[in-house]
């Protein structure tokens, strides 16, 4: 078999690993178990349905006015502080959603912090409750804006301000012409970052847990774990896969139609609009705040809290929870960016339609929500088990509650993580180069190993770190999968949360923050690069 | 050396190669003129072994190593490439540039021939640097040693200096041909720019729409060139409708015209057209002189100076425009009448 035949199969290979699953879960949409839906139909979908419904609309509108807004300030205008916010506010990405949860929790909740003190100092009794639905929606909000503050940020750069000046020049205002010009052209790129930010909140679970607010992604744990019904988490699964499908092809949809934001560009160099007086108080105001309650807050009271119970928890079993989950995002990360490899050397060799679509789909488990995943994965295991347990009399699970499940799961959630930066690397290597080692002699996996890899090692750490960390903070993969009693940093967090020990819930928090920093950081370099 | 026979590609419906053939006799430097689009790289391509021929065969020395069931890989072809953009491997440096198609051979032979490679293109010593730390005509040659080193049977250059600027280019691409005629090589050159054509290659095939248009020297692609299309490519020139008169006389508007075998009058005689048949006969620029006592006047309508002589658009009293190269002494301004005279060797006529 040729090199080529090899990485073709290879390819084929790991778009199984997604799409087993995919399919698992779609087709147990087409062969509904009747009872099971009736069930779900009376007691569970209305709440779902309307729960979704509105932390979808909230969250959607939420994150639009905080993304374009400080979008807009940081792209386009100058104030006191800009630098400093433009890549500051990128910081929430690094904190979990369910760790910003937590936190407002600890602080609002009844015995909280901040209630506590008011109550205390200033006699207020009656504050709104957080627990509730504009409380997840605010939360959610603050930890996902930074997609759309991405995305719009970028397509604000790319207009510059000439055509902001045309129209001034027109006679619009400033104000009108923001809406009547700029905003538009940044529309595909906010829409963009916005169906981003959606498919996290269809796909979050640690959050909505904390709040203990219903969704698909908690109905399915609870029907799994709680009532151990696996066919009516597969029906749920796979109702909430068809949301994050209808997502995923208005994404497509969107980003089809994104050049023509890049096409008008103009100078990027252009200048800002100077603000000054009251306007330049409100921008400071509005960035400080968003920048203070998103991140600024909720990271110093994780570190506070830690700091509180540091003597008492900081033990062997945290010590334990803190090495299974480097040993997991360790091995994950290596296996997947192994994968995303093979993945894209394939591409390269083999640029048809068929290896496009294989990788295509190879890749679109990043879309697709942990826990739909974990459903979609333990069917076919539970039933290969099964198979093994009647032919060979085995008396106990064989692959089920294996790190290898764990592990396959990670690799249909990550993959896309570490294909992005591996295939734009490719990208970036010259035909010729393939050209002049092959006219040369030296091809097939002798040309991987003396040419590509070592041209490749900036995307393949890039790759790394990125799926790295994207595994240490994941939790519902890492909760529906793991074997009995393997917790990690992530899973102690929710554990601790369910709980109420938001102190003790802070110090693995703690740790998943200070490593999710790390992408960020990166993220704030290369987009600072072309700024 | 090399031979090409009927070779033809496409592209899914889109033929880039329709049936060419070449010789190449072993030392030759054979070149392939022609625009963007004409199919000279896509030769360069299947000779290479990156793409498989529909119809032809390539042969190295005796041995077939594309044709109808045959497809020897671009691995074992033992042809050497030169690339556009030279395609260095950033992460070696250029000792182990050169060295990487020496595998076979061990440690301390291919060291001794990466330094005679060095020595050969005139980088001795450069062996640790790196190839982003080297200017373009050097990264140029760092290539060439790099394709030499493993002795390749036959050497193809892809528009090898067109990255280079246009003076370093002139002197670069007639060193590489003293290299290659010192080690006796057999190359094929792929380029857009005839002068990089002319100062490096033997004989030139002109290509246009899949086809070689013709294959010569560059001396008769210029003073002989068989159609329009060679004689609009290279180099400048007008078109003039005249008249044969007699077997190897033109007569045309600024008078009669005696020369020796026009080129597409087949064999030696425009007769073939008939007597007193229409014809288009090339005048090149330099077929035109300026002569202050020449009857003859023409009128000058744009002047482009090009350092040592004007190229002057002449316009004669019936309308017709010529191009004449002038010593740039004679600076005559626009609107201004000077005295021409004919200066034809050789009459190239196509029918009309």
């Amino acid at each position: 078999m040729t090199f080529k035949a090899a990485s073709w199969l290879t390819a084929l290979a790991i778009a199984l690993i997604t799409a087993i699953p995919v399919a698992v879960v779609l087709l147990s949409l087409l062969h509904p178990d009747q009872a099971v839906w009736d069930h779900l139909w009376q007691y569970v979908l209305p709440e779902l349905l309307v729960n979704t419904f509105w932390l979808v609309l909230g969250v959607g509108l939420g994150v639009s006015l905080l993304g374009v807004s400080l979008a807009w300030l940081t792209a386009a205008c100058d104030y006191p502080g800009r630098r400093f916010f433009s890549w500051a506010l990128l910081l929430p990405l690094a904190l979990p959603a369910y760790v910003t949860a937590f936190v407002w929790l600890g602080l609002f909740d009844f015995t909280g912090t901040f209630t506590t003190f008011l109550r205390n100092h200033w006699g207020i009794a009656q504050v709104p409750q957080v627990r509730s639905r504009a409380g997840v929606i605010l939360v959610m909000t603050l930890a996902l804006y930074p997609y759309v503050y991405l995305t719009a940020r970028a397509a604000f750069q790319g207009q510059g301000r000439r055509l902001m000046e045309a129209a001034q020049s027109l006679g619009q205002g400033r104000m009108r012409a923001f809406f009547s010009v700029a905003l538009p052209m940044a529309r595909p790129g906010i829409m963009a970052g916005l169906m981003l930010a959606l498919m996290e909140t269809l796909a979050d679970f640690g959050t909505v847990a904390v709040f203990n607010y219903n969704t698909f992604t908690t109905a399915i744990y609870k029907s799994w774990f709680s009532l151990f019904s696996l066919p009516a988490a597969g029906q749920l699964a796979s109702f909430l896969a068809f949301f994050v499908f209808v997502a995923v092809l208005l994404e497509q949809q969107l980003r089809a139609r994104r050049s023509y934001a890049a096409s008008a560009k103009s100078a990027s160099s252009s200048p800002r609009i100077g603000l000054r007086g009251i306007p330049a108080g409100l921008a400071v105001f509005w960035s400080s705040l968003i920048f203070l309650i998103a991140f600024a807050l909720p990271f110093w009271q994780i570190l506070d809290w830690s700091a509180s119970v540091f003597e008492t928890d900081f033990d062997a079993r945290y010590i334990e929870f803190a090495w299974r989950s480097l040993l997991l995002a360790g091995l994950g990360a290596l296996l997947v960016a192994a994968l995303a490899l093979a993945l894209g050397y394939a591409q390269r060799l083999a640029r048809t339609t068929a290896m496009n679509v294989t990788a295509r789909l190879a890749t679109i488990g990043y879309a697709l929500p942990g826990a739909v995943l974990a459903v979609g994965i333990y069917i076919p295991v539970a039933w290969l088990d099964n198979q093994l347990i009647d032919t060979f009399a085995l008396d106990g699970q064989v692959l089920g509650g294996t790190l290898l499940v764990m592990l396959l799961a990670y690799c249909a959630r990550f993959l896309a993580v570490s294909h992005g930066p591996i295939e734009s690397g490719l990208g970036r290597i010259g035909r010729s180069i393939d050209e002049a080692a092959l006219s040369l002699g030296v091809t097939g996996a002798k040309r991987l190993w003396r040419v590509h890899l070592p041209m490749l090692r900036v995307p393949l750490l890039t790759a790394l770190a990125l799926t790295f960390v994207d595994i240490m903070k994941e939790l519902p993969i890492t909760l529906m999968t793991r074997p009995f009693g393997w917790d990690t940093l992530a899973v102690r967090v929710f554990e601790m949360t369910s709980e109420g020990e938001w102190e003790r819930a802070a110090l693995p928090a703690a740790a998943i923050a200070i490593v999710g920093l790390l992408p960020v950081v990166y993220l704030i370099r290369k987009t600072d690069a072309h700024a | 050396m090399l031979t090409l026979e009927n070779l033809a590609h496409a592209y899914g419906r889109k033929t880039v190669l329709g049936d060419i053939s070449l010789r190449l006799d072993p030392g030759q430097i054979g070149c392939l003129l022609g625009p963007s689009g004409c199919g000279k790289t896509t030769a360069l391509r299947l000779i290479a072994g990156f793409e498989q021929p529909d119809k032809g065969t390539i042969c190295l020395q005796d041995v077939c190593v594309a044709g109808p069931g045959i497809a020897l890989p671009a691995e074992k072809r033992r042809v050497g490439l030169v690339f556009q953009d030279y395609a260095l491997f950033p992460h070696l440096n250029v000792g182990d540039n050169i060295g990487f198609g020496l595998g076979h051979l061990t440690p301390t032979e291919r060291q001794k021939r990466v330094a005679e490679m060095l020595g050969l293109v005139g980088l001795a010593g450069e062996a640790r640097a790196w190839p982003h730390q080297l200017s373009g005509g050097q990264q140029q040659r760092v290539a060439l040693a790099r394709a030499l080193a493993p002795r390749p049977r036959l050497l193809l250059l892809d528009e090898p200096f067109s990255n280079l600027d246009v003076d370093l280019r002139e002197r670069l691409s007639l060193e590489v041909r003293d290299i290659l005629k010192h080690e006796g090589i057999t190359a094929l050159l792929v380029t857009h720019d005839q002068h990089e054509a002319f100062a490096m290659a033997d004989a030139v095939g002109v290509m246009n729409e899949g086809r070689i248009q013709q294959w010569d020297t560059p001396y008769n692609l210029y003073h002989r060139p068989r159609n329009r299309f060679v004689a609009d490519f290279i180099g400048q020139g007008v078109l003039l409708p005249g008249t044969v008169r007699g077997s190897h006389k033109v007569e045309i508007e600024l008078g009669l015209l005696e020369g020796v075998s026009p080129a597409e009058c087949d064999g030696d005689s425009c007769l073939v057209y008939g007597e007193g048949a229409a014809v288009e006969v090339l005048i090149r620029p330099d077929d035109i002189q300026h002569d202050d006592d020449s009857p003859l006047l023409a009128e000058v309508e744009r002047r482009a100076f090009r350092g040592a002589e004007f190229v002057y658009t002449l316009k004669l009293a019936s309308g017709t425009r010529l191009l004449a190269l002038v010593p740039s002494h004679h600076n005559h301004a626009i609107g201004e009448r000077i005295g021409i005279r004919l200066a034809v060797d050789h009459v190239v006529a196509f029918r009309a």
